[in-house]
């Protein structure tokens, strides 16, 4: 009985050291939030009102969507509509060979990684730099995010320190911090400097005003933005917030939550092109609109994308983010996999111990766990449902509606404690494994109050 | 008030002793409790598996079983817990309406909520640390989930109060998941074993002699890798420590 989470989970936690480091790191980030939220004594209220408006534009998208899109081209910027990765991939490009760029920064956007946009631009002849220092890491690396905000977090500075020397010069042995910052920095200004266009992603968009707001600790994206004439911003629809009031809200969530921060450094708003220069946004629906009809799933769409659910999760925490086969990972990963194509991604759906942690330190009180049940009562249907969980669900089924057939097996359980330890720790006891076998009660309760033993 | 005694399978085969204890308990506390035979499965094992349509006969039985009794009480949250946010929609193709939804009880819960005992005859002397397991604290709200920004409670923590000669302690990361999760504790063994590693060595690092809790899965899970570790620290249900000396 394993999944590919499983497996990949067994060998992550080989390296004890490691998994502990991983799981220390992130829980530190769990216990900044807890503090920080503490500090608001709105905060629950807060929570409610967020998940009320992400309900409330989420089903009001056309509307808010329209609006976005006849105030930003009224501040001046060309807006477009890609109903998927292709289309969103094309647009980014034709707009870029319009301009004749060849050399193109962006700043961190899990849409992009979403539609393969850095594979698709490089292919076609475009020299794309990630901004954001991790994913500058990862890039150089050629890797891909295990979280969504921190998304270079299971790397040591060990690594980051020889893949310095190789791409920047950087002194062998030295993995000081804020050596090797310095050294980025120094090899990212050069970047900034020659890049013809800018991309970002957006954390929200303002219906009533056209603006976009990007969130970063960085200041990457200001500084990529900051410079050439051509910039361009794409989001998923489910972005689109109605006004600044509401805006407030989701700021006030979404840093506390992800990293414990009152509010991210830089809380940056685009609302028009640079003078002389072009802004260029495309919403995403990429599957996006699909979502909304599902009154089991439609919460999802509720997502700030804050990694608040992937550092209070026991398992992402143990198992780290590659485990899942899912390029998000964490619950909400599980979801949004299931979401885009169920038969590819359910082996993630076993990595969850419903212990509804996720739901709780949800900004947006997506109901991540009741989701997985929800996915794992489906998986049958689906025909990819686990053959031994079924026999094993089965065999219980048959036991537990026979009274008489569970006493008998409750009367002979406790020969089992007998068994030689070779038969109970054959290494097909997945249970064995990692703790002893519990001891069957001599009696059962049903047989003690038969007896009247039981006063 | 009849309230009917509900013991999950798990403690008729391992922990007949948690189920004496309860019944114990309750006629201490001058409750007219009666044991409906035959008992086994409440189905949660299979539902969380994703195989719900294993349950629908169990809790078929289950609301039959105990359709004369004002109050059903059971000495466990997780399954408690499961029948109640469960089969109402289990049972939704039946003629009548699930009966047990609404009267069942997590055995804390119902002292703490229902009977209300201002003491308690029993002196356990022991340093003990609370297991808050995640179904008691998320579903059933035995006490105030660490996420939430709302005011400390614990319902265990108030009735262990009432034992005398006894310390209680919360462990660092006082409701992280133990890691038993049913099926999920064999399916992935790894990171199971290792949150339930965790979570002992928390609970050791308090330096309690015992792990209290109204879970005994949690439980039973964290005793078999005390046994497998061979760890100074042991289990014990929080009502076999409200009933000693009962
Ligand atoms: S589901 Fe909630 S907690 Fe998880 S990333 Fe999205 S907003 Fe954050």
């Amino acid at each position: 009985m394993s999944t590919k989470h499983s497996k990949a989970a067994e060998k992550f936690q080989e390296n004890k050291e490691l998994a502990g480091w991983h799981d220390q790191t992130l829980w530190m980030m769990r216990a900044k939030r807890d503090k920080i939220s503490r500090e608001v004594p709105e905060w629950e209220q807060l929570r409610d009102m967020a998940s009320a408006i992400k309900m409330y534009s989420n089903s009001h998208l056309d509307l808010l969507l329209q609006e976005f899109e006849k105030n930003a081209q009224a501040n001046g910027a060309h807006v477009y509509w890609a109903k998927d990765a292709d289309e969103y991939c094309s647009i980014i490009y034709n707009i870029l060979h319009g301009h004749n760029v060849h050399r193109f920064i962006k700043s961190k956007s899990m849409l992009a990684e979403e539609c393969g946009l850095n594979e698709y631009l490089i292919q076609k002849g475009i020299d794309v730099v990630e901004s954001d220092l991790g994913e500058r890491i990862l890039q150089l690396m050629h890797k891909k995010p295990s979280h969504i905000v921190v998304p270079a977090i299971h790397i040591k500075k060990e690594e980051i320190g020889e893949l310095f020397v190789k791409e920047m010069g950087t002194e062998p042995g030295n993995n000081d911090q804020t050596y090797l910052t310095h050294a980025a920095r120094k090899n990212l200004r050069h970047k900034f400097i020659e890049a013809e266009a800018a991309m970002t992603g957006a954390n929200f968009a303002v219906a009533s005003t056209g603006e976009f707001v990007v969130c970063t600790n960085e200041g990457n994206a200001d500084m990529g933005t900051s410079q050439p004439k051509l910039q361009i911003a794409a989001f998923g629809l489910e972005k689109i917030v109605p006004d600044r009031e509401a805006l407030g809200v989701f700021t006030r969530l979404l840093a506390r939550s992800g990293t414990g921060q009152p509010i991210t450094t830089y809380t940056s708003h685009y609302r028009k092109p640079r003078k002389g220069g072009e802004l260029h946004i495309i919403i995403v629906d990429n599957g996006r609109s699909n979502i909304l009809a599902d009154q089991e799933h439609v919460k999802t769409l509720n997502c700030l994308r804050c990694g608040a659910c992937m550092n209070t999760c026991p398992v992402y925490r143990r198992s780290g983010g590659y485990s899942y086969t899912y390029f998000i990972p964490g619950p909400i990963g599980i979801n949004l996999g299931m979401l885009k194509a169920p038969l590819h991604y359910y082996d993630n759906v076993s990595a969850c111990s419903l212990c509804y942690s996720c739901q709780n330190v949800c900004p947006a009180k997506v109901d991540l766990a009741d989701q997985i049940y929800r996915w794992r009562q489906k998986l049958d249907g689906l025909g990819v449902a686990s053959s031994s969980k079924r026999l094993m669900s089965g065999g219980m089924k048959v036991l537990m509606e026979h009274p008489s057939l569970f006493n008998l097996a409750l009367a002979r359980a406790s020969w089992v404690n007998s068994f030689p330890r070779s038969l109970v720790y054959n290494g097909l006891n997945d249970w064995g494994k990692e703790h002893e076998m519990p001891q069957f009660a001599k009696e059962s309760f049903n047989e003690m109050w038969k007896k009247g033993k039981v006063k | 008030m009849k309230v009917g005694l509900f013991i999950p399978c798990y403690i008729n085969a391992v922990y007949p002793q948690v189920g004496v204890a309860s019944f114990k308990l309750l006629k201490s506390l001058g409750v007219d409790v009666d044991y409906p035979l035959d008992q086994t499965c409440c189905g949660q094992p299979m539902a969380n598996a994703g195989f719900e349509e294993e349950s629908v006969e169990l809790a078929k039985r289950f609301d039959r079983l105990f359709e004369q009794y004002d109050y059903i009480v059971g000495p466990s949250a997780s399954c408690v817990v499961f029948v109640r946010d469960h089969y109402g929609q289990l049972l939704a193709k039946e003629p009548h309406r699930c009966a047990s939804e609404g009267k069942i009880y997590d055995i804390c819960e119902f002292i703490h909520d229902v009977v209300k005992p201002t003491s308690l005859q029993a002196s356990f002397p022991h340093k003990v640390s609370i297991q808050n397991s995640c179904h008691g604290v998320r579903l059933m709200h035995l006490s105030s989930p660490s996420e939430l920004n709302i005011p400390y409670y614990n319902k265990l923590r108030d009735l262990l109060s009432l034992v005398k000669d006894i310390e209680v302690v919360e462990p660092e990361r006082p409701d992280e998941c133990c890691g038993f999760g049913g099926m999920f504790a064999v399916e992935e063994h790894a990171v199971s074993g290792q949150m339930g590693r965790d979570k002992v060595k928390r609970h050791m690092d308090t330096g309690a002699e015992y792990i209290v809790g109204a879970d005994g899965s949690c439980l039973m899970h964290q005793n078999g890798i005390i046994a497998r570790e061979k760890l100074p620290i042991k289990t014990i249900h929080i009502v076999e420590v409200l009933a000693a000396g009962l």
